[in-house]
């Protein structure tokens, strides 16, 4: 049952990570891509852990919370970035 | 192994690959929104899908399939951290995003963020047409 389960995660993920790449290469704004990022590295996160469940192992544990803290880092940044450059015109 | 031993180590893993497929199907769930949702906000609302629901439900598959009691406190801390930092990060994209006009105004039913932006804008000119006199009012 376990070989059937991780080929339908294993199609599923790789749908879901096609997608994300295809709206971060055609996003139409950054904070798009920013966001298609975040969702490609919780992808990656839901490996991960699939892979630790299926196989009976908790290797990839400390990665899943560093892939989970470098997308909150990198959004943050960004975002707080995009702001501070695009606010100045249009108040003015 | 004992026949009810079995019986229960059997229930355990289908209910964790029922876990696991829908943890997939979550991230599947999140990038069709990516794809189909018109602007900004609404995909926000797509992309926080596998971030907590999926995650959740991938972790409860380790924690069953693993079957020993002290996993459960760290993929509990694991996934407590990814709550605490989701809605921060949310919160700054959809600011970004809302200050720099990347929003359908359409599709909005209210918009209760508006008045404060422009009173901010405002105090800013206002502060800024006394010279350069920084004080905060």
């Amino acid at each position: 049952m376990m070989e059937l389960v991780l080929a339908v995660t294993a199609v599923a993920l790789a749908l879901a990570a096609a997608g994300a790449i295809i709206r971060i290469a055609r996003g139409p704004s950054l904070l798009d891509r920013v966001l298609a990022a975040d969702v490609l590295l919780a992808i990656l996160g839901a490996a991960l852990c699939i892979d630790m469940a299926v196989n009976r192992h908790l290797n990839n544990l400390m990665l899943v919370a560093a892939v989970s803290v470098i997308g909150f880092i990198g959004s943050v940044t960004v975002a707080r970035f995009v702001a501070d450059r695009r606010e100045q015109p249009s108040e003015s | 192994m004992s026949p009810e031993q079995n019986a229960v180590d059997t229930v355990i893993d289908a209910v964790s690959a029922v876990f696991m497929v829908v943890g997939a199907l979550m991230s599947l769930a999140a990038a069709i929104g990516l794809l189909r949702f018109p602007d900004l906000m609404s995909r926000m609302h797509a992309a926080t899908k596998p971030q907590v629901l999926g995650l959740f439900l991938l972790l409860a598959a380790v924690g069953l399939q693993l079957r020993t009691w002290w996993v459960w406190p760290v993929l509990l801390v694991a996934w407590i951290f990814q709550l605490l930092t989701v809605p921060v990060s949310a919160h700054m994209v959809g600011r970004a995003g809302y200050r720099t006009k990347h929003l359908h105004r359409e599709l909005l039913s209210t918009d209760e963020l508006e008045a404060v932006v422009v009173k901010a804008a405002k105090a800013a000119r206002e502060s800024e047409s006394d010279g350069g006199n920084r004080t905060a009012g």
